[in-house]
């Protein structure tokens, strides 16, 4: 069912193209060599270039062009192997050059593709516009003092990408769709660690409406720095509803950069075209045309990992897994190498639910992360092996995997010193049967008059009274062989 | 014996390497003529003390056999070029109080080759300006006199004016330039003396206060030809912290100076000879090709079909990159700061207060050539017609081995009645500007007197990374030209 608003005057259809800030991993800045960690004290990390002193001039970082190559080829997109850095020219006090390093109309990376996973585990294509490299700018903070502002350099210089999607989304979880597997595939290349509350990736949402059937693309609004998932998404919906009623009153929409309010859930006008910046932009002439050699995109390109998309096929086909769940567990790489690990050698169908059911659940009740799990990999793996091997029932490996958690330990032990051992000895298991047979004589008569779901009852009275470790399957059989002869 | 201050930069060399003098005497010497001759204003900073420490530094450095190829040789820095300790003011205001904690490689490898700094030389404001009257500091005064008029002041040129009348006032033995359409050449043919702007890319601009970031290349200003040559091969070559730089070796320029230009076809452009252009000029021109064909060479008329539009084009280029060159210049950081109300205030109060008019001239243009709806018109064209302009001298150089102009339409003007109108001043650099635009080498040396007793310049322009020619061309016109004449009272 396709994203709409409906109106007064009828149905219409947002579009959207996302801007997305991506902070390049690399251990120094994009022209210089200041080092570029988040949270280290205000201006401990500048160089004489970040700070625009006198004379300084900037020289590549190669290994921020083979990041942004890695992203190129990750998003499969075209990789320019020429290139030109351009001055983006404007006066603010962040920006000690007086402009920001960036790339115009030649940039590093040019059209290419990402795929949305949607929920029904199909698929679609968005595209991807282009890629350019530039410099962060440094950070005002104007909430320490009543009347003047303080600057921090530490950002100033920072590589970013600008990865500019085609107006391709028509929705606001489309844009999320979008966000969470451009992420994901940023962290799988290691171009990008994604954390958008670090602010090393930010977006911009270029939104527009039209009525659904037309193929115009009206006036847009640019909403600048959302810094998370869902706020993109509630400045999109909040903006596409704001278009809506504008022309529904027969006004217009004028292209202007706006501003999101996280706290009141609206956007607001930050400029105007009319006064826009004129950023002059021109090619840097401290810098040479950047000239990549196809044969280090081809190294690059053979050093690329598994990505997402090839990985979910994979574990599609390897595991048989269904498309939802091998897209749950390819989105984080650190997630799929954990199924992967579990999955080893065992039965993937199982591993795969343990992983997406009670070791996703126990993530969320202790706040853990899957880089630093309640339960390892090799935990999981083991006490499938326990169910496997029949010491274990499934309602008995719950418990384990719950003192898994608690404990810390691992399922074999937990399974000696508590005793969790499922009994699979016919005698004792028969014994327990006979009692509650003996015992409840009128729904034995009510199952023998056919009420046969009533036997699950007497398995639980079974297990009851084994504290669970009968085995079920093995209670089951010999209900059935006492109850009604079978 | 010669006066020490007489020596050329060579000889200074030779004397200090047998012992007949030491880098302190000499040092001493020279900062006495500094002294004597601040009238001039070549100097922003002196630096004395820090000039008499190295020097017996160098002393002891050659006592112990480690003597580098500039060892002991006074010479001065234009204060474009950051130091390390030393207030760099690129002769603006708005760098007021500036010591910049970091030392240009130019001056860095000069230092490190021996070479004691006197000081920071004048300049025009960022090295904008053919005639040093737009520095902050105050004009310099060419050393140089009218015949007929010894109490008028003449402009030493611009912008490296202040290195150019230190070298001619014989205050140093040499002295750093920097050249984006003529800044070197210029204000050494002004002077009487030589200075080279070397091939784009052949100097680091790394600590070199940026005017046109694409045009702007460091050179040597001396008094001859060797000493230009000593001086270029201890600045030269690639710097890892200047992307524009080149790696390639950097040849032994002095061993250039073979003497022997026989067989070698020198250009004459038929386009460098614009109305209005000096009789004395144009005199001194033909005297220098004339000098070369009695040396063997071959003059070769050669057209240079697009000089018309160099002028232009580098008043498009040249401003656009300055424009944001100095847009760092906002008083947040560093230099001078005028408060205001807002961020916005802050920057107009102290960017009006800190560059001069003709700073302010060239930054208005270059934004306005680079704004939304200007740029195809203007920078863009430009840059299509500089490509065209260093095609020009491809070609050229197929046919020739080196190419000889004027460096200069006129002699050095008046301090008081230089052209109020700014593009008659731009014009003094009219044959300086193509080469820059191309990139190429280019050299000026005095080739004669005018009637007035002033010096002329000739320039000798080179193919890409050529120097050496050139360098060995210019020492063959430099002998014929006998060039002994001195300032009056130098």
């Amino acid at each position: 069912m396709a994203y709409v608003i409906e109106g007064e005057t009828g149905t219409w259809e947002v579009v959207i193209g996302l801007e997305v800030h991506a902070q390049v991993i690399s251990n120094a800045k994009l022209f210089s060599g200041a080092a570029t960690a988040f949270g280290a004290e205000p201006n401990s990390q500048v160089s004489f270039v970040d700070a625009g002193f006198p004379g300084m001039l900037p020289v590549i970082n190669e290994v921020c062009v083979e990041q942004a190559v890695r992203t190129g080829l990750g998003l499969k997109a075209q990789i320019n192997l020429i290139s030109v850095f351009a001055r983006k020219n404007y006066f603010y006090a962040d920006l000690p050059q007086g402009y920001q390093i960036s790339q115009y109309d030649k940039p590093i990376v040019g059209e290419g593709e990402l795929l949305l996973d949607l929920d029904d585990g199909s698929t679609r294509a968005v595209g991807i516009e282009r890629l350019h490299l530039e410099q962060d700018a440094g950070k005002s903070i104007h909430d320490m003092h009543p009347s003047k502002s303080f600057i921090d350099l530490n950002r100033s210089g920072v590589a970013l990408m600008e990865i500019v999607s085609k107006p391709d989304l028509r929705s606001p979880e489309e844009a999320g769709l979008y966000l969470t597997k451009l992420r994901s595939i940023l962290r799988y290349l290691g171009t990008c660690d994604g954390n958008m509350q670090e602010g090393s990736m930010r977006c911009d949402a270029n939104v527009s409406v039209r009525p659904v059937g037309s193929t115009e693309l009206r006036n847009r609004c640019e909403i600048k720095n959302v810094n998370s998932i869902r706020f993109v998404q509630q400045a999109i919906e909040y903006e596409a509803r704001r278009h809506v009623e504008i022309y529904e009153n027969g006004g217009t929409i004028h292209q202007e950069t706006r501003l999101f309010d996280s706290a009141r859930g609206e956007t607001r006008s930050m400029r105007s075209k009319e006064n826009a910046h004129d950023y002059r932009y021109f090619p840097d002439p401290d810098l040479l045309p950047l000239v990549i050699p196809a044969e280090l995109v081809e190294r690059i390109r053979a050093g690329l990992p598994e990505l997402p998309d090839e990985k979910k096929a994979r574990f599609m086909a390897d595991y048989g897994l269904n498309a939802y769940d091998a897209g749950v567990l390819v989105a984080e790489k650190t997630s799929a190498e954990f199924f992967e690990t579990v999955a080893k050698g065992r039965d993937a169908k199982i591993a795969c639910n343990w992983v997406m059911g009670d070791f996703f659940a126990s993530l969320n009740a202790t706040g853990r992360t899957i880089e630093d799990p309640p339960v390892s990999a090799a935990h999981l793996g083991a006490m499938i092996d326990l169910i496997t091997d029949g010491t274990l029932s499934g309602r008995l490996a719950k418990d384990v995997f719950a003192l898994m958690v608690e404990t810390g330990k691992d399922p074999a032990t937990l399974v000696e010193e508590r005793g969790l051992r499922q009994v699979t000895d016919t005698g004792a298991i028969e014994a327990e049967v006979d009692k509650v047979i003996a015992a409840n004589p009128d729904k034995v008569e009510q199952v023998k008059a056919g009420k046969v779901a009533l036997l699950g009852w007497f398995v639980g009275q079974v297990m009851k009274a084994t504290q669970g470790k009968a085995n079920p399957a093995m209670v089951n059989d010999l209900l059935k062989a006492k109850v009604l002869g079978e | 014996m010669t006066a020490l201050t007489d020596l050329t930069l060579a000889e200074a060399r030779d004397v200090l390497a047998r012992g007949e003098t030491s880098a302190v005497e000499l040092t001493r010497a020279f900062l006495d003529r500094v002294v004597a001759q601040r009238a001039l204003n070549a100097f922003i900073t002196e630096t004395a003390e820090l000039a008499l420490a190295e020097a017996a530094r160098s002393d002891a450095r050659r006592k112990l056999g480690e003597a580098g190829a500039m060892e002991g040789l006074p010479i001065g820095i234009k204060d474009l070029f950051c130091t390390e300790g030393v207030r760099t003011t690129a002769a603006s205001r708005i760098l007021d109080g500036f010591t910049p904690p970091y030392e240009s490689t130019i001056s860095a490898r000069l230092k490190a080759a021996g070479a004691i700094s006197l000081g920071k030389l004048n300049l025009d404001e960022f090295a904008m300006g053919s005639s040093n009257k737009t520095s902050a500091f105050g004009p310099v005064v060419n050393p140089w006199t009218r015949r007929s008029d010894r109490a008028a002041r003449l402009v030493p040129g611009g912008s490296s004016g202040g290195s150019a009348a230190a070298v001619a006032a014989r205050l140093v033995l040499g002295a750093t330039g920097t050249d984006t359409g003529g800044s070197i050449r210029q204000p050494a043919a002004f002077c009487g003396i030589t200075g080279i702007k070397p091939t784009y890319g052949r100097c680091s601009r790394w600590g070199v206060v940026a005017f046109a970031s694409s045009l702007d290349q460091a050179g040597p200003m001396a008094r001859t030809v060797r000493d230009c040559a000593i001086m270029l091969e201890t600045m030269a070559g690639y710097d890892p912290k200047d992307s524009t730089s080149v790696n390639r070796p950097v040849p032994d320029f002095e061993a250039a100076l073979t003497g022997d230009v026989r067989g070698l076809k020198v250009g004459i452009p038929r386009q460098y000879r614009p109305d209005g252009l000096s009789a004395e000029v144009a005199a001194v021109w033909d005297q220098g090709m004339e000098w070369l064909r009695a040396a063997g060479a071959e003059p070769v008329e050669i057209d240079l079909p697009h000089t018309k539009y160099a002028l232009p084009t580098y008043y498009i280029v040249a401003p656009a990159e300055a424009s944001s060159n100095l847009a760092r210049y906002d008083g947040l950081r560093f230099g001078q700061r005028v408060p205001g109300k807002s961020l916005d205030e802050m920057y107009a109060k102290t960017r009006a207060a800190g560059f001069g008019p003709e700073v302010r001239r060239r930054i208005m243009i270059g934004t306005y050539v680079l704004s939304a709806g200007y740029y195809d018109a203007y920078y863009a064209k430009a840059q299509k017609i500089r490509r065209l302009i260093a095609e020009d001298f491809r070609q050229a150089f197929e046919r020739v081995d080196v190419i000889l102009t004027p460096t200069a339409p006129t002699p050095a003007f008046g301090l008081d009645e230089s052209p109020d109108d700014p593009v008659t001043m731009w014009l003094n650099d009219i044959f300086t500007i193509p080469t820059s635009l191309a990139g190429l080498p280019g050299l000026s040396l005095p080739a004669g007197l005018s009637a007035e007793g002033l010096p002329l310049g000739l320039q000798l322009i080179g193919r890409p990374f050529d120097e050496e020619t050139v360098f060995k061309v210019a020492g063959v016109m430099e002998q014929a030209a006998g060039f002994d004449a001195r300032p009056e009272g130098v």
